[in-house]
C-alpha cells in the first residue's frame, strides 16, 4: 500500500493502537464499580448513620471518594478510551506516541488509586471536585499534558484533513480543563499533604464554582458530547443530522458554559452583578444544550425501529432525553426564586444525578458496549443482558432521582415554613427526619443502578473470553485457504 | 445561507484550538478579575480577626473530616434563615478563610453562626455520639476525635504560610503559636471538666478540643448574640 493512501480494513486495524483503548475501557469499568459502590455506601450512611465506621469510612471522607471516582475514574476513563479510539479513526493515523499513551494510562490509574487512599486518610482541600492535595494536583497536570500532547500530536499527523465535530469537543475539553484545573488549584503548601488556597473567602468561592460548574461542563458534558457525536452515528449507521447545528452547538456551548458558575452562589456574599450574570448565562445555556440534544435525536430520524431492538441506541436515546431534561432543569434552578428553595437541598442531588446517571453514565455504557466487541474482535456476548442493563439502570435512575426531588422540595418548604406569628414552624431535625424515607428509596435506586453495571461487567468479561485482542486474519484470505465456494 | 466560512476552521487544528480557547477565556476573565478591583466586593468588617492557632488547627480538622460536605457556612438573606441561624453571611467575614467553607448541601444545619450557641460540653458529647443528644440525627459519630492527640508540629508553619498569603499574624503570634494553642486547649479542657465531662487519658490534648475551639469561633466576629453561652474558647488565649 502506498504511503499516501489512507488505510482501511485490516491495515487500519494493525495501524491503530487499540491496546491502550482496551486498557482505558477496562480501567473505567473498574473505577465505575468502585465509585458507585462507595456512592451506595454513602447513601446508606445518610439513611442509617450506624454504617459510618471510624476515621476512614465515614460520610465526610467517603463522599469525595465517590465523586472523584465516578467523575475522574469512570467517566474520564470512558472519555480517554472513546477519544483515543475515535481520534485514530477520524484522523486515520496511529496515536502520536505509544510511550505517551502508556504513560497517560499509568499516571491516570496511579492518580485515581492515590486519590482514593489520600482522601480516605483525610488529605483534602475541601473544594468540591478539586479535593486532591497539591502533590496529586501536580501529577494530574502532568497526566493531562501527556494526554494533550498525545491527542493534539495525533491530530497534527492526520491523513484526513477535515476534523469532525467530535474532535472539536475533545480538543476544547483538553484545553479548558487545563485552564480550570490549574487556576482553581493554586495553593501554598504547608507540608506534603497540607496546603492553603491562595484565594480567600468570596474570591475562593468565586473561582471554585467557576471551576466546579465547568467541571460539569467540560468533564461531564463536552467530552460526552464528543462520544455522542462519534458513537451514535456509528451505531445507528447514519451521518449526524446537521453539520450546521454541530457548528452552532459547539461554539455557543463552550462560550456560554463558562459564565454560569455563579449560579452556585446565588444569595451568597458574591456581588449581585456576578450572580445575575450566572443566572442570565444559565438561561441562555438551554439553547445550545437543546441544539445538541436535537442533533442527536434527529440523527435517529427514520431509524427509530432500530431503537426498539438495539439496547445501545436505547441508552443513547434515553441519555439524550436526560441531557435535555437536566439542561432545562439546571437553568430553572439558576433562577433566584427557584434557587431560594432548591439550594442546599436534595433537589441539587437529584439534578446532578439525572445528568450524571441519565446522560453521562448511559452514554458511557453505550460507548463501552460499542467498543468492547470491536476491541476484542467478536460480538457482544449477550444483547439481552445489555437490554436488561438498560432497563435496570433506567429504573434505578427513576428510583434515585424522584425521591431526591421530593425530598429536596420537602426540605426546602419545611425550612421556610413560618407560623402565623412569624416563628419558624419546624426545627432543623424535623426536616432531617422528614426526608429519611426518601434517603432509603434513593439507596435502593442506587443499588439497582450499580447492579446494572455488574451485569455489564459480566457481559464484558464473557465477551472478552470469546474474543481476541489479536487482529484476526483477513476474511478473504481465510476463505481462500478454506477453499472458495 | 452558506456555511462554507467554517470549513477552513475545520481543517486547521491550531486555529480551531486557539479560537476555542479564546471563547472559554472571556467569561472567566469577566467573572474572576473585576471582583479583585471593584470597591465594595469585600467591605471590611470591624472585629473580624484571624483564627487563633488552636482555632486554625480546628478548622483544618473540620476540613479533614469533610464536615463541609453536610454543613453549610453561609446564611442567606431570608427571614427564615436569619431567624434560624442568625445574621446573613457577609463577604468581609471570609477574608481569612482559605479555603472558603460555604458548602453546597445542608444535610445538617448551617454552622456559620454556631459559635456561642451551645456550651463546649455540648459539642464534646455531640461529637462522641450525636444520637445521645438528638436521636433522629444522621451525623456520623466522631468519637475518635476525642481520643486522637492533636498534632501541633505544623502549627507555626501554617501561620507562616498564611501570613505570606496576607493574614496579619504578628511575629510574636507565630513564635508562640504552638504554646498559645496549648494554653487555649487547656482552658477548654478545664471548662469541659467543670461541666462534668470525663476527658479520659488523652481527651485534654485531643483533636476534638481544637475542633470545638473552631466551632465556638464561628460567627462570633460580628458579636451578634446578645447572650452567648460562655465558652473558654474565647478566653485569654485570643
Amino acid at each position: 500500500m502506498a504511503e499516501a493512501t489512507t488505510p482501511i480494513g485490516r491495515e487500519a486495524e494493525e495501524l491503530y493502537d487499540m491496546a491502550v483503548v482496551r486498557s482505558f475501557a477496562l480501567s473505567a469499568l473498574l473505577w465505575g464499580v468502585v465509585g458507585m459502590s462507595v456512592g451506595l455506601l454513602a447513601a446508606l450512611q445518610l439513611a442509617w448513620p450506624e454504617l459510618n465506621f471510624g476515621p476512614y469510612l465515614h460520610f465526610g471522607r467517603l463522599r469525595p471518594i465517590h465523586t472523584n471516582a465516578v467523575i475522574f475514574g469512570f467517566t474520564l476513563g470512558v472519555v480517554f478510551a472513546g477519544s483515543y479510539y475515535g481520534v485514530q479513526r477520524l484522523c486515520r493515523v496511529r496515536l502520536f506516541s505509544d510511550a505517551l499513551s502508556r504513560l497517560h494510562l499509568w499516571l491516570w490509574n496511579g492518580i485515581i488509586v492515590a486519590a482514593a487512599i489520600s482522601l480516605m486518610l483525610g488529605h483534602t482541600t475541601s473544594k468540591e471536585y478539586a479535593e486532591l492535595e497539591w502533590p496529586l494536583d501536580v501529577a494530574v497536570v502532568v497526566m493531562w499534558v501527556t494526554y494533550a500532547v498525545n491527542f493534539f500530536g495525533t491530530i497534527a499527523r492526520r491523513r484526513e484533513k477535515p476534523m469532525y465535530v467530535a474532535l472539536w469537543f475533545w480538543m476544547s475539553t483538553i484545553l479548558t480543563i487545563a485552564m480550570l484545573y490549574v487556576f482553581n488549584n493554586l495553593e501554598a503548601p504547608v507540608s506534603f499533604w497540607k496546603s492553603y488556597s491562595i484565594y480567600a473567602g468570596v474570591h475562593d468561592a468565586n473561582i471554585q464554582w467557576w471551576y466546579g460548574h465547568n467541571a460539569v461542563g467540560f468533564v461531564l458534558t463536552t467530552p460526552i458530547l464528543g462520544l455522542m457525536y462519534y458513537f451514535l452515528p456509528k451505531q445507528v449507521g447514519r451521518p449526524i443530522y446537521s453539520h450546521r447545528l454541530s457548528i452552532l452547538h459547539f461554539w455557543s456551548l463552550i462560550f456560554i458554559y463558562i459564565w454560569a458558575g455563579p449560579h452556585h452562589l446565588i444569595y451568597s456574599p458574591l456581588p449581585d452583578w456576578a450572580q445575575s450574570l450566572g443566572t442570565a448565562f444559565s438561561i441562555m445555556l438551554i439553547l445550545p444544550s437543546w441544539g445538541g440534544m436535537l442533533n442527536g435525536f434527529l440523527t435517529l430520524r427514520g431509524a427509530w425501529d432500530k431503537v426498539r431492538t438495539d439496547p445501545l441506541l436505547k441508552m443513547f436515546a434515553v441519555g439524550l432525553t436526560f441531557y435535555g431534561m437536566s439542561t432545562f432543569e439546571g437553568p430553572m434552578m439558576a433562577l433566584k426564586t427557584v434557587n431560594a428553595l432548591s439550594h442546599f437541598t436534595n433537589w441539587t442531588i437529584a439534578h446532578v444525578h439525572s445528568g450524571a446517571l441519565g446522560w453521562v453514565a448511559l452514554t458511557c455504557f453505550a460507548t463501552l458496549y460499542y467498543l468492547v466487541p470491536r476491541l476484542w474482535h467478536t460480538q457482544l456476548y449477550s444483547l439481552r443482558l445489555a437490554e436488561a442493563h438498560f432497563w435496570v439502570a433506567t429504573l434505578g435512575i427513576v428510583l434515585y432521582v424522584t425521591p431526591m426531588w421530593i425530598s429536596g422540595v420537602t426540605q426546602g418548604l419545611m425550612w421556610r415554613a413560618v407560623n402565623p406569628d412569624g416563628s419558624l414552624t419546624y426545627t432543623f431535625i424535623e426536616t432531617v427526619a422528614a426526608i429519611h424515607v426518601y434517603d432509603v428509596i434513593r439507596a435502593g435506586g442506587g443499588a439497582l443502578f450499580l447492579s446494572g453495571v455488574l451485569l455489564m461487567v459480566y457481559n464484558v468479561v464473557r465477551t472478552i473470553q470469546q474474543g481476541t485482542s489479536e487482529v484476526p486474519a483477513p476474511r478473504l484470505a481465510a476463505a481462500a485457504a478454506a477453499g472458495s465456494r | 445561507m452558506s456555511w462554507e466560512w467554517h470549513r477552513p476552521l475545520e481543517a486547521k487544528q491550531l486555529l480551531l484550538a486557539v479560537l476555542s480557547f479564546v471563547f472559554v477565556i472571556v467569561g472567566g476573565l469577566v467573572l474572576l478579575i473585576p471582583p479583585y478591583f471593584l470597591q465594595g466586593t469585600v467591605p471590611a468588617i470591624a472585629g473580624v480577626e484571624p483564627y487563633s492557632a488552636l482555632e486554625l488547627e480546628g478548622r483544618d480538622l473540620y476540613i479533614r473530616e469533610g464536615c463541609n460536605t453536610c454543613h453549610s457556612q453561609q446564611v442567606r438573606p431570608f427571614k427564615s434563615e436569619t431567624g434560624r441561624y442568625g445574621p446573613f453571611s457577609m463577604a468581609g467575614e471570609g477574608i481569612y478563610d482559605r479555603p472558603f467553607l460555604w458548602g453546597s448541601r445542608r444535610t445538617g444545619p448551617d454552622l456559620a453562626r454556631v459559635g456561642g450557641k451551645y456550651p463546649d460540653s455540648w459539642h464534646w458529647m455531640h461529637l462522641v455520639d450525636p444520637r445521645q443528644i438528638e436521636p433522629r440525627s444522621n451525623m456520623p459519630a466522631f468519637a475518635f476525635l476525642t481520643r486522637e492527640p492533636l498534632d501541633l508540629s505544623l502549627t507555626r508553619r501554617k501561620l507562616e504560610v498564611l501570613r505570606s498569603l496576607g493574614t496579619p499574624y504578628s511575629d510574636a503570634e507565630i513564635e508562640d503559636a504552638a504554646a498559645a494553642a496549648q494554653r487555649q486547649a487547656g482552658e477548654i479542657a478545664a471548662s469541659l471538666r467543670k461541666d462534668g465531662v470525663d476527658l479520659g487519658e488523652s481527651g485534654a490534648g485531643s483533636e476534638a478540643i481544637a475542633l470545638i475551639a473552631y466551632l465556638q469561633h464561628l460567627g462570633r466576629d460580628i458579636r451578634w448574640r446578645e447572650q452567648p453561652i460562655g465558652t473558654a474558647s474565647l478566653g485569654a488565649a485570643r
